[in-house]
C-alpha cells in the first residue's frame, strides 16, 4: 500500500518536473491575447467554427484570420468580450450574415429530373446539377439541413432565404452549398466585392459602372421597402440622390425588357427611392466597420474621391478630403447646373457622407498649398488623386481668346461660382447670340444655362450629327424644346473681332461624314468652299477637357509618377496603383472625362486596393473581374413572356416656365407610377426572369 | 525474418486496432469525415503510438517489474502517456514547427485515446521484447491509418447517397464500420 503510494507519488512528480523543465526550455513566445480569447470562447472545441478546437480558434483571431464572432454556440457578449481583447470597440464586432445569390429558384428551367438523394450535393455529383443555369439553386436544401440555428428555409420560390435575426455567420450553409452560391459575408466582405464571371449578375448590373444590384432594389420598391432599396444602391454607390438626376444609365441600353418592349426605367427608380430618403426628413444610418487606425487622404472631392472616402471610411479607416474648391462636390457641383442637380441636394448628399466621420478640408490645392509629402509627413499611410479633368481643350483656332470667348468648363464653373456666391468675381456678361461649339454634357449645358441667363438666340454647333452626340440624350431634347438651334456638320475654322478685339463672328465650314475613326464613329471632313459666317457676340468652346496634372512637376517626390498621353494618371486598370506605390487614382483623373457612376465605381475599386495595401496584404486584381463585360450565356437574342406596357415618362416642369429659372427642371416619379415602372421589372438573373403575368 | 513478418501483418490486419480489437471508436467516428482530417490523425497516430511504446516498455521493463509493482500498470501507463503527449508538443512546437503545424492540432486529441493505452498494454501481454514492441506499436499505427482512410472514403461516398431518415450520420456510419470490421475478418485465418 505504502510502495504503490509512493512509486505513484514519484512517477507523478517525475512525470510533472520533467513538463515544467519542458516548458521552460522549449517555451515559444505566444501572443498572451490567444490565451484570453480561449478563456472568452465555449470551450467546447465542438469545431462549429470550422477551426479544430478553441485554442485553434483563438490562434485564428489573434492572427486576424477570424472575426470575434468566430464561436457560433456563444452569444454577441462572447463576441464583444473577444473584440475587447483585440482592442477593438466593444460591440462594434462586425456580424457575419448568410445570404443566398441565386433569386432563379423554381422559376429556372430543369434540364432532367433528378431521382437519386435529394440532396443537393449528390445531384451536383451529377452532371453539376439538374439545373440549366450554371450557377443556380438546386433547390434540395442542404444549407437548410446544414444550418442548427434554424436560421436558412426553403422560400416558397424555391431557393432559400436567410433569416438574419437568427444567423450567427457560422457559415455551416456556405460550406454546404455544392454551387457556392450562398455566402456568409461581414458588411467589409460585401462592399468589397466586384462582379465576377460566375455571379448571379443580370445583364443591367454587370453593365452598371458602379455595379449597383439593380434587381433587388426594384424588388425592393415594388414591395414598398423604399429605405431597403435606398441601402442596396448605397452597397455600391453612395451618390445616389445626384446619380438619380444626372446618370445617362447604360444600364438601361441591356435591359432584358427592351429587347420587346421599351427599357425599365431604372434610374428614376433610383432617384424615386433616393429622393423617398432625403423627404422623409430622416437619414438612414450607414453602418462602419472597426476603426483600423489607418489614415488615408483623398484628394478631389468629385464623385471619385468621395466614393472612395466613403468605402474607405466605412472599411474603418480614418479619411481626410482635400480640395481646390471652396465646396466639395468638383463638377457635379462645379459643372453641372443648377436646374439639373440643385445644390442644396447635393449638399444633403454630400453632409451624409461626411456625417461618418470624414474630414475636409478646402481651398487646399495639391501643388500649391500641400504636397504628397507634406501629406505622407502629416501621418497618411496613402493618397488617393481624384483631381477629375478640368482642363479644357482650345480650338487652336485663329481669334479664340478674343473678349467674348469662353471655354467650357471655364465658364460653367465660374458662373457656378458666382451663383453659390463663392467667389467675389463680376458675373460673366451675356451676349445676346451665343454660340457654343461641342457635343457632349459640357456643350449641352452651356446652352441651357445660356438659355436661363437670357441670351436671345442660343445656337450649338457641331461637327457631327446628332447621333453620333456623346452628350446624354435626354439632354439634347430637353436643349431642342428649349430652343437651342443645333448646327450640325460645321466644323469652327475661325472667329473675328472687331477693333476693340470683341469678337462678331464666327465662321465654319460644313462637312459631310467620312471614314469611321478610332473611336468607331464616321469622321466629319469639311467641305471645300462651304465657309459660312455667323453673327455672334458670345462664344464657349466646348469641345473637351482633360486632367491638370501640373502638381507634378512642384513637388521631387512625385517627380516618377507616370502619366498618359493624355494626361491622365497611368495605373493598373484593376488596381488603380499608380507609379508611386502609396498613390492610388480613379475618375476622369484616370479615364478621361467620363460619367458620375464610373468615378463612383472607380473610387470604391481603388478604396479596395488601398484596404489591402493598408492591410499590408499583396494586391491582387479582383479574380475573374468582369469589369463592365458581360457574361454571354445572359445576352438574350429575344425575350418571351413580354406585354407590352409603356415605360413611365419623366415629369418635368413645362419648358416655358422652366427657361425663366435655374429650378430643377426633372421631376421625380409619383409613388403609384414608381410602384408601376417597378412592377415592369423582369427581376432577370443571369438566364432566367419573371414572365410578366398576363403572359401566360 | 519470418516472424518479424507475421507480427506485422497479424497487427496490421489480423488483429486491427480498429476494426478487429474495437479500441479508438472515438476518433474512428469523429475525424473519419473528411478524408483530409483522416489522413492527418493517422499520421499522428503513427507518431505517437511508436513514442508511447518505446517509453512505456521501457517503463514497464525498468521500473514496474524490477520493483513488482505490475498491478500499478495501467494507471501507470495513463500518466505516462499523457505526460508524453504534452511533452512532445512542445518539444514539437519549439524544435519542428512545420511538423507541428501538420500533427499539433491532432495531438491533444490521442492524449486519451484508448487505441494507444490498449497496444501499449497488449505489447505488456505478449511479453514482447523491445524491438518487437516496436515493430508492434509500428504496424498497429499502420493498421490504424488504413482503417480510417478508408473509412473516411467509404463515409464521403455514403453522403451522395440516400439514407433512410433515421440512420443518417453516425448510425449509418456504425453500420459501415461494422461490414468493414466484417471484411476484415476474412482475414483472421491467415495465420
Ligand atoms: C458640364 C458637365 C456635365 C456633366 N454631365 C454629366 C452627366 O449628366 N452625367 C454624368 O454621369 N456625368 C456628367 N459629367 C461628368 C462627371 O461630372 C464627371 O465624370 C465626374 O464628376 C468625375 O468625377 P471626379 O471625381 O473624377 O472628378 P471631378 O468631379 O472633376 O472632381 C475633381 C475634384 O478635384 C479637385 N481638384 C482638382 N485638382 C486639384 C488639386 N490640384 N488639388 C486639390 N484638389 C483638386 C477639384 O476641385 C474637384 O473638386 C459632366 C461633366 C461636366 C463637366
Amino acid at each position: 500500500m505504502i510502495e504503490s503510494l509512493l512509486f505513484m507519488l514519484i512517477l507523478g512528480g517525475a512525470c510533472g518536473s520533467i513538463l515544467s523543465l519542458a516548458s521552460k526550455i522549449f517555451y515559444v513566445y505566444e501572443d498572451p491575447r490567444i490565451a484570453q480569447v480561449e478563456y472568452f470562447l465555449a470551450g467546447a472545441n465542438c469545431g462549429g467554427c470550422g477551426f479544430t478546437g478553441c485554442s485553434a480558434a483563438a490562434v485564428a483571431v489573434v492572427d486576424g484570420k477570424a472575426k470575434p464572432t468566430v464561436c457560433v454556440i456563444s452569444d454577441m457578449e462572447t463576441a464583444a468580450n473577444v473584440a475587447e481583447v483585440m482592442g477593438m470597440e466593444v460591440g462594434a464586432a462586425e456580424p457575419l450574415l448568410s445570404k443566398n445569390e441565386c433569386s432563379g429558384g423554381t422559376r429556372a428551367d430543369d434540364r432532367y429530373t433528378y431521382q437519386g438523394a435529394p440532396s443537393c450535393r449528390a445531384a451536383e455529383a451529377l452532371l453539376g446539377g439538374r439545373k440549366v443555369c450554371t450557377i443556380g439553386c438546386l433547390g434540395y436544401g442542404d444549407c437548410v439541413k446544414s444550418c442548427i440555428f434554424d436560421a436558412i428555409h426553403m422560400g416558397p420560390d424555391g431557393f432559400p432565404v436567410a433569416d438574419e435575426a437568427k444567423c450567427v455567420g457560422c457559415g455551416a450553409c456556405e460550406t454546404a452549398c455544392p454551387k457556392g452560391i450562398v455566402h456568409v459575408r461581414t458588411m467589409s466582405e460585401r462592399l468589397l466585392h466586384f462582379n465576377q464571371e460566375d455571379d448571379a449578375l443580370a445583364p443591367c448590373q454587370q453593365t452598371c459602372p458602379a455595379e449597383i444590384d439593380i434587381p433587388k432594389y426594384i424588388a425592393q420598391v415594388r414591395d414598398g421597402d423604399y429605405a431597403g432599396a435606398v441601402n442596396t444602391i448605397r452597397e455600391r454607390n453612395p451618390l445616389l440622390l445626384s446619380c438619380g438626376r444626372v446618370c445617362p444609365h447604360p444600364c438601361e441600353d441591356y435591359c432584358r425588357r427592351g429587347i420587346e418592349d421599351e427599357a425599365v426605367s431604372i434610374n428614376q427608380l433610383k432617384r424615386f427611392a433616393a429622393d423617398y430618403e432625403m423627404h422623409s426628413g430622416e437619414r438612414l444610418p450607414i453602418p462602419c466597420a472597426v476603426p483600423t487606425g489607418k489614415k488615408v487622404a483623398v484628394v478631389g472631392g468629385g464623385p471619385a474621391g468621395l466614393s472612395c472616402a466613403y468605402f474607405l471610411r466605412r472599411l474603418g479607416h480614418d479619411v481626410t478630403i482635400l480640395d481646390a474648391m471652396p465646396k466639395l462636390g468638383g463638377m457635379i457641383r462645379y459643372g453641372i447646373p443648377e436646374y439639373r442637380l440643385p445644390k442644396e441636394v447635393l449638399q444633403w448628399e454630400i453632409d451624409g457622407i461626411l456625417n461618418l466621420g470624414i474630414d475636409y478640408r478646402s481651398n487646399a490645392t495639391l501643388g500649391a498649398d500641400f504636397t504628397t509629402a507634406s501629406l505622407r509627413e502629416e501621418g497618411f499611410d496613402a493618397v488617393f488623386l481624384g483631381v477629375g479633368a478640368w482642363n479644357d481643350y482650345t480650338l487652336r483656332a485663329e481669334g479664340e481668346d478674343l473678349n467674348g470667348c469662353y471655354t467650357g468648363i471655364d465658364f460653367l464653373t465660374r458662373f457656378a461660382r458666382h451663383q453659390q456666391g463663392d467667389s467675389d468675381e463680376d458675373a460673366i456678361p451675356i451676349g445676346k447670340k451665343c454660340v457654343v461649339i461641342g457635343g457632349g454634357n459640357t456643350a449641352i449645358d452651356c446652352v441651357r444655362t445660356l438659355v436661363r441667363l437670357g441670351a436671345e438666340e442660343v445656337s450649338l454647333v457641331y461637327r457631327r450629327t446628332r447621333k453620333e452626340m456623346p452628350a446624354n440624350d435626354v439632354e439634347i431634347e430637353a436643349a431642342d424644346h428649349e430652343g437651342v438651334k443645333f448646327h450640325f456638320l460645321a466644323a469652327p475654322v475661325r472667329v473675328i473681332g472687331d477693333e476693340n478685339d470683341q469678337v462678331t463672328h464666327f465662321e465654319f465650314q460644313k462637312c459631310e461624314l467620312g471614314e469611321p475613326d478610332a473611336s468607331g464613329r464616321r469622321r466629319p471632313v469639311p467641305i471645300e468652299g462651304s465657309e459660312t459666317l455667323m453673327e455672334i457676340d458670345m462664344l464657349v468652346t466646348a469641345i473637351g477637357q482633360g486632367p491638370d496634372v501640373s502638381f507634378i512637376e512642384k513637388e521631387d517626390a512625385i517627380q516618377n509618377l507616370q502619366t498618359t498621353r493624355w494626361n491622365t494618371i497611368d495605373a493598373d486598370p484593376e488596381i488603380l496603383q499608380s507609379s508611386v506605390p502609396y498613390i492610388f487614382t480613379a475618375g476622369d483623373s484616370y479615364t478621361g472625362a467620363s460619367l458620375v457612376v464610373e468615378a463612383i465605381g472607380g473610387g470604391r475599386r481603388a478604396a479596395r486596393a488601398i484596404h489591402m495595401y493598408l492591410s499590408e496584404e499583396e494586391l491582387v486584381p479582383v479574380p475573374k473581374s468582369l469589369q463592365k463585360k458581360h457574361i454571354p450565356e445572359s445576352l438574350f437574342e429575344s425575350v418571351n413572356g413580354v406585354v407590352q406596357k409603356k415605360r413611365a415618362e419623366m415629369p418635368e416642369m413645362d419648358v416655358a416656365e422652366r427657361i425663366q429659372s435655374f429650378e430643377e427642371a426633372d421631376l421625380v416619379l409619383e409613388e403609384s407610377d414608381a410602384l408601376a415602372e417597378a412592377n415592369r421589372c423582369l427581376g432577370c438573373c443571369r438566364i432566367c426572369y419573371n414572365k410578366d403575368k398576363e403572359a401566360a | 525474418m519470418g516472424d518479424i513478418i507475421v507480427l506485422v501483418v497479424s497487427c496490421i490486419l489480423i488483429n486491427n486496432i480498429l476494426l478487429a480489437q474495437y479500441l479508438g471508436n472515438c476518433p474512428f467516428l469523429g475525424t473519419s469525415k473528411k478524408m483530409e482530417t483522416a489522413v492527418g490523425m493517422s499520421f499522428a497516430v503513427v507518431f505517437v503510438l511508436v513514442m508511447a511504446g518505446i517509453i512505456t516498455w521501457v517503463v514497464n521493463t525498468f521500473v514496474l517489474v524490477k520493483f513488482g509493482l505490475e498491478f500499478l500498470r495501467t494507471i501507470a501507463f495513463i500518466l505516462v502517456i499523457a505526460s508524453l503527449v504534452q511533452f512532445v508538443e512542445m518539444f514539437l512546437k519549439k524544435s519542428i514547427p512545420a511538423l507541428y503545424a501538420g500533427l499539433g492540432i491532432f495531438l491533444p486529441l490521442i492524449t486519451t485515446n484508448c487505441a494507444v493505452m490498449g497496444v501499449c498494454l497488449l505489447n505488456v501481454n505478449e511479453e514482447y521484447t523491445f524491438s518487437q514492441s516496436l515493430i508492434s506499436s509500428f504496424a498497429y499505427a499502420i493498421g490504424f491509418g488504413l482503417a480510417l482512410i478508408l473509412f473516411a472514403g467509404i463515409r464521403e461516398k455514403v453522403l451522395l447517397a440516400r439514407v433512410p431518415k433515421p440512420l443518417q450520420d453516425t448510425a449509418i456510419g456504425l453500420v459501415a464500420a461494422g461490414v468493414l470490421s466484417m471484411a476484415f475478418f476474412a482475414f483472421k485465418g491467415m495465420v
